[in-house]
């Protein structure tokens, strides 16, 4: 190892940020049982580095310079803490007293670190903890995301996201939420919350529920690294398969969404020479492994459908009677009205706008769609091929009603303003 | 070992008329869940309706007043309770979906201890 440039040496604790944040932090979280402790030493690592690796050079192995950094660090700090009294309850790990995580650690030095993050994934999206605090700590604690940064992506204050975090941290101590990997016959339902987070982490930078910007382009990477990370982790779970294709196949359109001007581009319309080839190619061979299961869950029939679409040279070409078949395999797996408002969308391609707009009418009683945008703006679609123009233009001012990203708020004024010539 | 307290939240229109047949059942539920988990298992009770309960409110001043009823009304209200030992949350949550709530739920919380 030589020394290395500032720029250089800032780029590659950067990448390591990126890449290697969740590592370091499961591994010291080991250590210390305490969440503030193990994101304190693993900062303090990474800040060690950017002064570390412009004498001696980048290491060969970033991450475990990192983690092995932060974990002395803990240990010393251990030590510190054990000379004073014991402030913190301490995480639980119920196969490990505090004298044995030292120890383990002291061996882990003459083997390899082992990846826990698996443990981490399980405890940020445990069930116990709320819903949008999950997210939160997942993108903290396994990509690093400063709590400033959080904030932003959610569009809530930042303090108010610090007490978010702050109360998941407590109840993750108080409660003793575990440390761990559940058990076998937990597990299938333990994945599923973790890969609703991923879920939600995506489609909330895929289409931005607010703001001036369509696609939220940090959620969406983060989204994919952490998919990817958990199909590395578990290489056999055909749900998380399915979901990393899902990913894939869904953003592999992101270049081709919005059109020089910055103005939604409907998948109709599309220029599909621009889509992410090596995205789908990869998505489609995922979908293929993960329909092998009988029978298929939620997230590889979810990607089954975004698989036909990418797989179609036109938007005409488009197999819409496949879609429909697989929306209703995807409703006895996983009733959703928000499934069945696309399958309704489905049929209006496949039989016509007739068909589809009946079908959309059946759920209009259906109340979590009452202020659902797209219901109204998949009616006025449907109103709009049947020449019943003002019918057409009262939804699409319904749908602008709830609608607050401003693109889409745009595309829908657009078509409100065709209607009225 | 740390321990959890989990409360039993029931409708009480519902759990306070049950036919004979559907108390004693009731009762071999709550048998049988002691049976299993009596290594677990550090007390319990079951709870008179919230009829007979009393609330006493202080004020900032160090008065207090006595009123009638349960300290919240709700629909579903407190029938009984288990306390429990367990190593962390997921094996309190494993023995707690086991606690019989025919008539809603239970709430599972830890007991806080001073040191």
């Amino acid at each position: 190892m030589t020394a290395a440039g500032r720029a250089s040496v800032e780029a590659a604790v950067a990448d390591a940020h990126r890449r290697e944040w969740g590592f370091v932090l499961a591994a010291t979280l080991r250590i210390t049982g305490d969440i503030d402790l193990a994101e304190e030493c693993v900062q303090d690592a990474y800040a060690k580095a950017l002064i570390a690796w412009r004498q001696s050079g980048v290491p060969r192995a970033p991450g475990a310079w990192l983690t092995t950094t932060a974990r002395h660090k803990a240990l010393d700090q251990l030590r510190r803490r054990h000379t004073h009294h014991r402030a913190a309850p301490l995480l639980a790990e119920p196969d490990a007293t505090e004298a044995e995580r030292v120890e383990n650690a002291a061996l882990d030095e003459l083997t390899q670190v082992p990846d826990d993050r698996l443990r981490l994934i399980f405890t940020c999206c445990h069930p116990a903890i709320a819903p949008d605090a999950r997210v939160a700590l997942t993108l903290r604690l396994l990509c690093g995301l400063t709590t400033a940064e959080v904030a932003r992506a959610f569009l809530v204050s930042e303090p108010t996201m610090a007490a978010r975090i702050t109360r998941a941290k407590k109840k993750i101590a108080l409660a003793r939420i575990p440390y761990q990997v559940p058990a076998l016959d937990e597990l299938p339902e333990r994945v599923e919350a973790v890969l609703d987070v991923i879920h939600l982490l995506f489609t909330t930078g895929h289409t931005a529920p607010t703001g001036a910007d369509l696609v939220r382009l940090d959620l969406v990477e983060r989204s994919i690294d952490l998919a990817r990370m958990l199909a590395h982790l578990l290489p056999d779970d055909q749900e998380v398969a399915g979901l990393l294709a899902l990913i894939l196949l869904t953003d592999a359109r992101r270049a081709t969404r919005l059109d020089p001007d910055g103005h939604l581009v409907l998948l109709a319309a599309q220029d599909r020479q621009n889509w992410d080839r090596s995205a789908i190619t990869e998505g489609i061979e995922l979908v293929r492994r993960a329909l092998r299961q009988r029978p298929p869950g939620r997230y590889p029939l979810m990607a089954a459908i975004a698989a036909v679409h990418a797989g179609a040279p036109t938007f005409e070409a488009t197999d819409w009677s496949e879609i429909v078949g697989l929306y209703e395999l995807l409703t006895q797996t996983w009733p959703s009205p928000v499934v069945a408002l696309n399958r309704a969308v489905a049929i209006g391609f496949a039989q016509g706008p007739a068909a589809g707009l009946a079908a959309l009418d059946a759920l209009s009683s259906e109340p979590v769609l009452a202020g659902y945008s797209y219901l109204a703006a998949s009616r006025a679609d449907f109103l709009r091929r049947l020449g019943r123009t003002s019918d057409a233009r009262l939804a699409y001012q319904e749908a602008l009603m709830l609608t607050e990203n401003t693109v889409e708020r745009e595309f829908l004024t657009a078509r409100l303003r065709e209607l009225a010539t | 070992m740390p321990e959890y307290l989990v409360l039993v939240y029931e409708d009480e229109d519902l759990s306070r008329n049950v036919d004979p047949e559907t108390f004693e059942q009731i009762m071999a539920s709550h048998r049988t869940f002691g049976e299993k988990h009596k290594v677990s298992i550090r007390g319990g009770n079951a709870l008179q309706s919230t009829a007979t309960a009393t609330s006493i409110r202080t004020d900032g001043s160090g008065r207090s007043a006595i009123t009638d009823g349960a300290f919240a009304e709700t629909k579903e209200a407190l029938g009984g309770y288990y306390l429990i030992e367990a190593a962390d949350l997921d094996e309190a949550l494993r023995i707690a979906k086991d606690v019989p709530s025919p008539f809603g739920g239970v709430e599972v919380r830890p007991t806080r201890t001073f040191d």
